[in-house]
């Protein structure tokens, strides 16, 4: 779950380290009164969204008084950022900066530890600073059982060639990001830039918190700040149903069981020269309910002209699929063509079943390039 | 021989009087396994499936002679039955559990005794070696003993691929599901190894997805390393960036993570990769010798 960066910042805080004063607004009157409580001086307008690239996309304004506030917000409230619609601004006080540094601490999957990432070239995209200079980079392992170590955070400042008040800022901030890093339960801390400013103090200036989902059941508070209006209405209603759902931008609705197979036969529709609506797993069983579920959830998506469903029966065998495919199929009134291809164990008894009841609209295939095919065929001949 | 377990595995089911736990150990006694045990706290004495139930695993390993466990038990406390396996001595561990915390699961894979067991998973279906024994959740009809290595991030797709195998008459002497989380125990290369030193074992099916970067670490040691075929198939050429496919470990999330950065490893260590699941039997085919 990622959270927004006021909320990403409202976390840190609570684990000592320093940010700028800033308060959410949703109008621009509220951007304006923020301003004016920020004392009426210098602020910054920043979009609040769950991607990156806000910067470039115009979604940050730096502004001189609250009348300059208002007109930033009304620009970019609104605004569409890689598909995320902005609903709130963070405005936030103005520093005098010194520096901009990078800092993050991430789950490393090869190695399976975290790994901190600093660099003293802060403010830009840390891919580009890996590929243009990697040695500006430094990075650290930590063991998961012993904790970050006092001879680590030397390690960075020293490394990084940092002095003085600078470099017990960074070393304070370091400890203190890594203590929100394990107590969150996060997948990804990253305050990019991390600032030194001409009082000698290092602030978070931006903030970037990545929690894992897995970890929700014991961090409520946290879990509570999900956005459900930011999430696609057919994912939320996906995610309330237990079923994994994402929406793409095609025309073929497919759902299965298994994540591996489902991604797979996205794979096999782009292949045979279609275009995925989405992505759906229904999980193990063959329950009728699961399934009605799955089936109405995608074809709610008004782009959808045709459905395939792929299933490989294992422990639910292929004639318990048929049934339950059947029974949710009379319950739901979709009249879309729905292609099924049915393989695994009782195979041949599920394609039985399903050929000798099946409506008008549903095609049964037996492998899965043909059902491929078969679905986009249809979904070319206009569907629905 | 066949990897990881055999005719010689004693099995402890830890969570075995958990509703998965419980039907899972009918199958796995079912389709022959030498299911010693279950453990579950407060549940001692008890008997599920003609198994006897044991409150610790230092009891039932002192009763029972186990030396291999599954873990059924609920995400929450799946990483404390995986430390009490481990300090209980069992040289297999198979965690079928999905949803394990991601910290949980960094401290597991870097605890000493991990160095001295093979941990499979979590977020697994587990391992079969078919005709020996099953610790897994896998559907053991669709497999067949033989001598092709099959190791997978995935459930369902493994199922699709050894059923069109096992339709061509090519057995399995072991299939290992290593599961879909960011951070598993065991990872593609420590099971190629095993396969390559495994007489039983004469050709490798390798399964992955988008996420990490464990595929181009397996080509490379593939190509380094390895003296018998491997026939590798990737799923996720069409997922999007950041969004989570199913499995938690499943995401693109930079250039390595892609299908297409995974498939050009393959490719450039010169490993057959398949186009599709149905492919991949014929690639295996041809690399045994076998095509008709």
């Amino acid at each position: 779950m990622d959270l927004y960066e006021y909320q990403g910042k409202e976390l840190l805080r609570r684990f000592g380290i320093e940010t700028l004063e800033g308060l959410v607004a949703k109008t621009p009157e509220e951007a304006r009164e923020a301003a004016e409580q920020l004392g009426g001086g210098t602020v910054a307008v920043k979009a609040q969204v769950l991607t990156g690239g806000r910067g470039k996309a115009g979604g940050i304004k730096v502004v001189k008084e609250p009348g300059e506030a208002e007109e930033a917000a009304r620009e970019i409230l609104g605004m569409d950022i890689g598909g995320h619609e902005v609903k709130q601004v963070l405005v936030e006080a103005g520093a005098e900066i010194t520096s901009e540094m990078y800092l993050s601490i991430l789950v490393d999957r090869t190695e399976k530890k975290p790994l901190i990432l600093f660099s003293t070239e802060g403010g830009v995209d840390i891919e580009e600073v890996s590929e243009r200079n990697p040695e500006a980079i430094v990075k650290i392992y930590v063991d998961p059982l012993v904790g970050l170590l006092p001879y680590q955070v030397r390690e960075l400042s020293f490394g990084a060639g940092l002095e003085g008040d600078v470099a017990k800022g960074v070393g304070k901030v370091l400890s203190d990001l890594y203590k929100a890093f394990t107590e969150s339960d996060a997948s990804l801390v990253e305050i990019n830039p991390l600032v030194a400013t001409e009082d000698g103090r290092v602030l978070a200036l931006d903030s970037k918190v990545t929690v894992d989902n897995s970890s929700l059941f014991r961090h409520s508070d946290i879990a509570d700040l999900h956005d459900e209006e930011a999430a696609d209405p057919e994912e939320q209603r996906a995610q309330e149903a237990g079923l994994q759902y994402v929406k793409l931008d095609g025309d073929v609705g497919i759902l299965g069981n298994g994540a591996g197979l489902v991604m797979s036969t996205l794979d096999v529709v782009a292949q045979a020269g279609g275009e995925p609506a989405n992505f759906c797993d229904v999980g193990g069983g063959a329950n009728a309910d699961e399934i009605s579920e799955a089936l109405d959830i995608v074809t709610a998506n008004k782009q959808v002209k045709s459905v395939l469903f792929n299933i490989f029966g294992g422990i639910t065998r292929g004639d318990e699929v048929a049934r339950g495919l059947l029974s949710a199929l009379e319950r739901s009134e979709i009249n879309l063509p729905i292609v099924v291809r049915l393989d695994g164990t009782n195979a041949d008894e599920g394609r039985e079943i399903l050929a000798e009841n099946t409506p008008e609209n549903v095609y049964t295939e037996e492998t899965m390039l043909d059902a491929a095919k078969k679905a986009v065929e249809l979904a070319r001949d206009g569907g629905r | 021989m066949a990897i990881l377990v055999d005719n010689e595995t004693r099995l402890v089911v830890q969570g075995i009087t958990g509703r998965e736990g419980k039907f899972h150990t009918g199958r796995m006694v079912e389709s022959g396994t030498n299911v010693v045990a279950g453990v579950t706290p407060g549940k001692g004495g008890q008997e599920y499936e003609g198994v006897p139930v044991f409150n610790t695993m230092e009891e039932a390993v002192e009763e029972t002679g186990a030396n291999a466990s599954v873990v059924f038990v609920p995400a929450a406390f799946s990483a404390d039955a995986i430390f009490e396996a481990l300090d209980f001595g069992m040289s297999t561990v198979c965690c079928i559990t999905e949803g394990v915390p991601v910290h949980d699961m960094m401290r597991v894979a870097n605890y000493w005794r991990i160095r001295h067991a093979t941990l499979i998973g979590p977020n697994c279906p587990g391992v079969i070696s078919p005709g020996k024994a099953n610790v897994s959740i896998m559907p053991a009809d669709i497999f067949t003993p033989g001598n092709l290595g099959v190791v997978s991030r995935s459930g369902t797709l493994t199922y699709q691929i050894v059923n069109e195998l096992t339709q061509r008459d090519i057995g399995q002497s072991t299939a290992v599901g290593i599961g879909g989380d960011p951070i598993i125990g065991t990872n593609f290369i420590e099971i190629l190894e095993q396969f390559e030193a495994d007489p039983e074992t004469e050709c490798v099916v390798m399964i992955g997805e988008i996420g990490g970067n464990a595929e181009q670490n397996a080509a490379e040691y593939v190509q380094s390393e390895m003296t018998k075929p491997v026939v590798a198939y990737i799923a996720g050429f069409t997922a999007p960036e950041g969004k989570t496919m199913g499995h938690a470990g499943a995401i693109v999330s930079g250039g390595e993570s892609t299908a297409e950065a995974k498939s050009e490893a393959l490719q450039r260590a010169g490993i057959r990769a398949a186009t599709n699941p149905s492919e991949v039997a014929e690639l295996v085919a041809e690399a045994l010798g076998t095509s008709s």
